[in-house]
């Protein structure tokens, strides 16, 4: 009976183990069917949505492009540096996500500032060192008006505009978007609720395994 | 009457504990996003409340930052901070006072009961 019980459980054992592997994170964002011919045989692909190419300064004023970010996965957020809502709740949390990973060289974090008009290099820094993070893992990006409301509603899905009736100006979502390294989305986490953010960081490990199986 | 005096020496405590009880939940609403559900603050941007030296030397300065906000540069554990703490002109004295007993007597400090009257007095000798 006794040597049953082990059997079942080494099984259930192994049986969790398979599936930590075997499961992928989904992609997320739009998607549209293509059908093109191949061998005389018509196929259809799914193209994802991906993120567009972007070019933008970070808090150390060099040009920071979607380039530095091609093998790598990272997550992106949108917030500003004087933002006392719900900013500081999802810094505190993406504080842990960059002490977790901090010095993979796959893995890299974004946060867009909102705040266009007072968030410029040299303020984007200063929070930076505050904050506590060194290096350019982390990058804190000043842009436009429109590449970073744009890009925020367009491919991060994320909602962000200028209020005049919020007493800051500015009204935004808490999301911590996860990126692969193909820049399709696989995954979205409320960034100002601790599960959520614990949640991201242990997709983050799955989906670096997922790009370490693609990469052999 | 061994009632009546058990309860007249409660009714401090009892109020004690009603300034507690809301402070937290004031402290919530207006001061956690920064400081911290620990009060451990946010690295150099926000700083700690945990460090109880600061907090009684400071005490009768407390309602008057809490209400006006502080942009001058603090020094808690001999660490600098500098930023600008917004003010919160739409809590009354009741309520500061409650957020004060909170903070001094949560993160590791015990300072006791600080009432309404104080603040009010903290508060007319604001700069």
């Amino acid at each position: 009976m006794k040597k049953l019980l082990y059997i079942a459980l080494s099984i259930l054992v192994i049986q969790s183990c398979t599936n930590q592997s075997d499961t992928k994170l989904p992609i997320l964002g739009n998607r549209e069917p293509v059908e093109r011919t191949v061998d005389g045989k018509t196929i259809v692909d799914t193209i994802y949505q991906t993120i567009s190419p972007f070019s933008y300064f970070n808090q150390d004023s060099i040009l920071v492009t979607d380039k530095d970010f091609d093998g790598k996965i990272y997550v992106a957020d949108f917030f500003f540096t004087s933002c006392n809502t719900i900013c500081p709740i999802m810094h505190r949390n993406m504080l842990d996500v960059y002490k977790k990973f901090k010095d993979n060289p796959k893995v890299k974090l974004l946060s867009h500032s909102i705040d266009i008009k007072y968030d410029l290099p040299s303020r984007l820094k200063t929070y930076a060192t505050k904050l506590g993070v060194e290096g350019n893992q982390w990058e804190f990006v000043h842009g436009s008006r429109d590449s970073i409301f744009n890009i925020a509603a367009k491919n991060y899905l994320v909602s962000a505009f200028e209020d005049s009736s919020d007493p800051q100006g500015l009204v935004h979502q808490g999301w911590f978007i996860l990126v692969d390294t193909k820049k399709q989305l696989r995954g979205a986490y409320d960034g100002t609720k601790a599960d959520q953010v614990k949640q991201l960081m242990e997709d983050m490990d799955k989906l670096l395994r997922e790009e370490a199986a693609n990469e052999k | 009457m061994a009632i009546i005096i058990q309860s007249c020496q409660n009714e401090d405590s009892i109020t004690y504990k009603r300034y507690y009880v809301n402070g937290k939940g004031l402290y919530e609403k207006n001061c956690q996003n920064c400081h911290g559900s620990d009060g451990k603050g946010l690295g150099t941007l926000y700083p700690p409340l945990t460090d109880s030296t600061y907090l009684i030397a400071n005490k009768k300065k407390l309602a008057c930052i809490i209400r006006n906000g502080q942009s001058e540069q603090i020094t808690i554990n001999n660490v600098a901070y500098q930023g600008q703490m917004p003010g919160n002109n739409t809590l009354a004295d009741i309520d500061i006072a409650q957020i004060i007993v909170y903070i001094s007597n949560s993160f590791g400090n015990k300072q006791g009961h600080y009432d309404q009257t104080e603040v009010a007095q903290d508060l007319a000798a604001c700069k």
